[in-house]
């Protein structure tokens, strides 16, 4: 096998499952972004330090640019296009509007998935671990004021609806 | 609804993954290009063999400088600063390389990932050459030459001189001095640079998307060096994901994927890699100052003089040139304090380094450090308090306005206000006591003062960059009237988080009478817009509101004058509220904005005999000099001189940015600026090998600040609208990272001065803290 020949990939994406047929060593972000259209998750560095390609593998945080599609054949996931249900925005996302929790917004997807697997390991997190948990995306706009105020908002709504 | 915190009305999208950013965007038969970069710092170009990229899979193109300049010249920055040198900035490298990361060859195929195979195959032999990495060994005498044709690596120079320098230092009971070093530092948006032109030939009219701050300044720049009718180069900046001054510069990508893409009648999109970006982007900073206070025995300054060498790297950029950073290093340094005699000189050096170009403060965060270290070294010489040193010395509400002496004219302000704001809300002397009691405890707390004075919407009286042959002093806005009654506003600007589609909403809508949500405002794109340049320079809120606030007036004139006309009133008795226009005291006697906008596009017949129809009016705004934005920081840290960690314990931000659109964005950009300072004091720093290799080419070499790296902030408002700008607005979108670095310098130095450290250099990381303190033990 050529390393330009594609193989299929299968997978549940935002819960609707998806095929596509990428070459074995294109990105899972890249496979994200241009083979099924969900431009939401962004690339920012590629080596698996800013955090803005952060999706949900599995029931987990994960960096869509440090794995590669075939990796993530037959797995779950959710991005950023799927976290608003039915029109109505998320806790999280709320929270992020209310507290400024973004300027620019580039980060923002990888944030809001990172904060969300946050909370389900820290349901009642302070504001130490709050920082300690964002501190796996890098923000350059907003301090990361705003999102640590909108995460700290956001726990108890998340909670209710678990 | 001005002075109102509106959340965002753009927030949206951003927070359902619907953005659109350079990198999202798609166009029919679109290639994709990528960028060959110059493993040498300095190499002669002895030849590039690029046939078999050509030929490899899925290539349609493999350009080399040589062929991409037989399209297009050069760039050439030009200036009037006497004592500027202008060199040549060739968009793919030409004959030689003259930093490690510049584009040496541009392929284009259909995807990335086969772009990047390609580029693996060209050829390019080099002549490595002596490389120069740092400005003092640029300078010397006998130095590898980075443009021949410039005859020396000092592109420019420049003095200022106020008063007798000589005798205010003669007749001194102190001086104190040092020479200071503020390392290279990047800007590092998390959107990396990206830009996509389509070249419609049909037309002969050329798009470019771009992740730029200055679409306008883009566009006009392309229009020429492409030969094109500028009524035929439209630019776009859709959404882009962070700027702070790195994308205010034209790049040779931008030239280059237009260039490829009417060579190939196909659109070319391009998406810089983080290695790129840190590799290629325009760095900041990278400055040695030498710099001498003197002052008299009650701790009053009597002068101050200072020679600050930049190394501007390898290339002068279009628009701002090699100067930009250096000359507001001394144009600044004086700060918000009466300084009678003052003199200094400044030299842009060019090394076999990316670079240098504006980033946010731009000069100012170098020259608040220095200054602010001197006087905390005048404190202790003279037995002051810091906070003391600075009341004797500060410019007083009464002396406004206020003409520094590199010839900044302060409008307004509240210099002292915001100082003694910041040490009654941090509770200075409860600081000091806890200070005191820390030491007894053997813990090293430290207390830093950074007040600035900024320049912020420069009008057309001076240029934003000095000598820049650009105009930088207007803004245009258009208000519109929709059927229905609904507005739209079009700016020249070029928002990347700073939140105009919200703050520029509330400035139309108050004035319009009309509900922010009523507003819808576009900008970024010259084909809608009127002239305009972007944003930078803390110019958007001044010079956008002024120009919102003009077009929106005009246009509630006119709609007066129909409802006036329709209701057989007089237009002086009309009020406009929540987008209904009545006569005073006559609730029934009103018509909605809709009813007054379908007249006014229904024409002649139900307007008033001689009105011309439609509802819209385009304004521009020059506010000529600019306004002062002033503040005053106060940082608390604790350094552990075991580990070598700086732990920023408390901040307060005390600012005047004048009338306050909405404070919920004030906030987030004061606090943004704040945090990226911090980072530039104690962590970021981009290194050169002396061959000019960047060691620090990934975030995981080149540290921004985590959440865990930084407290929160606490930011007060000293609001003192201004007297010199439409509707009182100052800008205030650089101010936090103008304020930060001399603070934070400022506490770790106080913490440590009872071992007699000073901080001379930043950022101060880790290893330097292990260096300064082994020296003391």
């Amino acid at each position: 096998m050529k390393m330009s020949d594609k193989v299929p990939v299968r997978l549940t994406v935002n819960g609707t499952s998806r095929e596509g047929r990428c070459e074995p060593r294109k990105l899972l972000v890249d496979f994200l972004r241009e083979d099924l259209g969900l431009t939401g998750t962004h690339v920012g560095c590629e080596h698996g330090i800013c955090g803005a390609c952060t999706i949900m593998l599995n029931g987990e945080a994960a960096r869509s640019c440090i794995m590669l599609a075939v990796q993530a054949d037959g797995a779950e996931i959710v991005t950023i296009e799927g976290l608003a249900q039915a029109g109505q925005l998320h806790p999280l996302q709320e929270a992020f509007r209310e507290h400024h929790g973004l300027q620019c917004g580039f980060c923002t997807p990888g944030m809001l998935m990172t904060a969300l697997d946050f909370l389900h390991v820290h349901p009642d997190p302070t504001e130490a671990e709050i920082r300690e948990g964002i501190s796996a995306v890098l923000c350059r706009c907003t301090g990361y004021q705003g999102i640590v105020n909108a995460v700290k908002a956001a726990a108890p709504a998340l909670n209710r609806s678990r | 609804m001005i002075g109102a915190p509106l959340r965002r009305r753009e927030d949206l999208r951003f927070l359902t993954g619907q953005a659109r950013y350079v990198a999202d965007l798609e166009v029919p038969r679109m290639l994709h290009a990528a960028f060959l970069r110059s493993p040498h710092a300095h190499a002669r170009l002895v030849g590039i063999d690029a046939a078999p990229a050509r030929s490899a899979p899925g290539v349609a193109a493999c350009l080399t400088g040589e062929e991409l300049h037989r399209h297009v010249r050069p760039l050439r920055a030009p200036s009037r600063m006497k004592d500027y040198r202008p060199t040549d900035f060739p968009a793919l490298a030409l004959g030689k390389v003259r930093h490690a990361g510049e584009a040496v060859a541009a392929v284009v195929a259909e995807s990335r990932y086969a772009a990047e195979d390609a580029l693996d195959l060209i050829e390019v032999e080099y002549a490595p050459l002596p490389a120069v990495a740092e400005a003092p060994a640029a300078m010397a005498e006998g130095s590898p030459l980075v443009h021949e044709d410039a005859g020396s690596n000092v592109l420019l120079s420049r003095a200022f001189a106020q008063g007798d320098v000589e005798t205010a230092f003669r007749g001194a009971a102190a001086v104190v001095g040092d020479r200071f070093r503020f390392h290279r530092h990047a800007g590092v948006a998390i959107e990396n640079r990206a830009c996509l032109a389509d070249f419609d030939a049909g037309r002969g009219a050329l798009t470019l998307w771009t992740s730029t701050q200055i679409p306008g300044i883009v566009r006009d720049a392309l229009a020429e060096l492409l030969a094109l009718p500028a009524q035929s180069v439209r630019v776009v900046a859709p959404d882009v994901g962070g700027g702070f001054g790195v994308k205010t510069v034209l790049y040779p990508e931008e030239i280059a994927v237009a260039v490829l893409a009417r060579r190939l009648g196909q659109p070319v999109k391009w998406v810089g890699d983080r290695r790129e970006d840190l590799l290629s982007s325009t760095q900041a900073w990278d400055e040695i100052i030498d710099a001498e206070l003197a002052l008299d025995a009650e701790g009053a300054i009597r002068g101050l003089r200072a020679r600050v060498v930049a190394d501007v790297g390898a290339y002068s950029i279009y628009p701002w040139t090699a100067s930009i950073e250096v000359i507001q290093v001394v144009s600044f340094l004086p700060g918000p304090y009466r300084v009678p005699h003052y003199r200094a000189e400044a030299f842009g050096v060019a090394t076999n380094k990316a670079p240098m170009g504006p980033y946010r403060g731009v000069g100012r965060p170098v020259a608040v450090f220095v200054m602010e270290a001197l006087l905390d070294r005048a404190a202790r010489r003279l037995g002051l308090d810091p906070l003391e040193v600075r009341r004797r010395n500060v410019i007083r509400s009464g002396e406004l306005p206020y003409r520094s002496p590199s010839g900044i004219v302060w409008d307004s302000g509240s210099f002292a206000e915001c100082l003694e704001r910041a040490a009654e809300v941090a509770g200075y002397a409860g600081l000091r006591q806890e200070q005191e009691r820390a030491r007894a405890a053997g813990r090293r707390l430290g207390i830093g003062l950074g007040s600035y004075v900024e320049l912020t919407g420069v009008g057309s009286a001076i240029p934003v960059s000095p000598g820049a042959d650009i105009a930088t002093g207007t803004e245009g806005a258009t208000v519109r009237m929709e059927p229905g009654g609904g507005v739209t506003a079009i700016f020249g600007l070029a928002c990347h988080g700073q939140g105009h589609e919200t703050a520029l909403a509330q400035v139309v809508a108050a004035e319009l009478g009309v509900k922010v949500d009523d507003v819808r405002v576009l900008q970024g794109d010259t084909g809608l817009s009127p002239h305009g340049t972007g944003t930078y320079a803390s110019r958007s809120a001044v010079l956008g509101g002024g120009a919102a606030i003009l077009a929106a007036r005009a246009v509630r004139d006119k709609a007066l004058a129909i409802a006036a006309h329709q209701l057989e009133a007089s237009a002086g008795d009309l009020e406009i509220a929540a987008g209904v226009i009545g006569v005073r005291g006559v609730p029934d006697r009103a018509l909605t904005l809709a009813q007054v906008t379908a007249a006014a596009y229904a024409g002649t017949k139900r307007l008033p005999k001689g009105m011309e129809p439609g509802l819209e009016a385009t304004r521009f705004y020059d506010p000529y000099l600019g306004t002062a934005s002033n503040a005053t920081h106060l940082a608390v840290v604790e350094v552990d001189p075991s580990t070598c960690a700086v732990r920023v314990l408390r901040y307060v931000v005390v600012e005047d940015c004048g009338r306050i659109i909405n404070p919920l964005i004030v906030e987030g950009q004061a606090i943004g600026g704040v945090v990226q300072g911090i980072g530039a004091a104690l962590l970021e720093e981009l290194v050169y090998a002396a061959d000019g290799q960047l060691l620090t080419a990934t975030l995981m070499d080149y540290l921004v600040p985590t959440a865990g790296d930084v407290p929160a902030i606490e930011v007060h408002h000293v609001e003192r609208p201004s007297p010199t700008t439409l509707g009182g607005f100052k800008g205030v979108g650089e101010g936090g990272t103008i304020g930060a670095p001399a603070a934070v310098a400022n506490a770790v130095a106080d913490a440590l001065a009872p071992l007699g450290i000073e901080i001379t250099e930043l950022p101060v990381t880790g290893e330097r803290l292990f260096r300064l303190l082994a020296a003391r033990r």
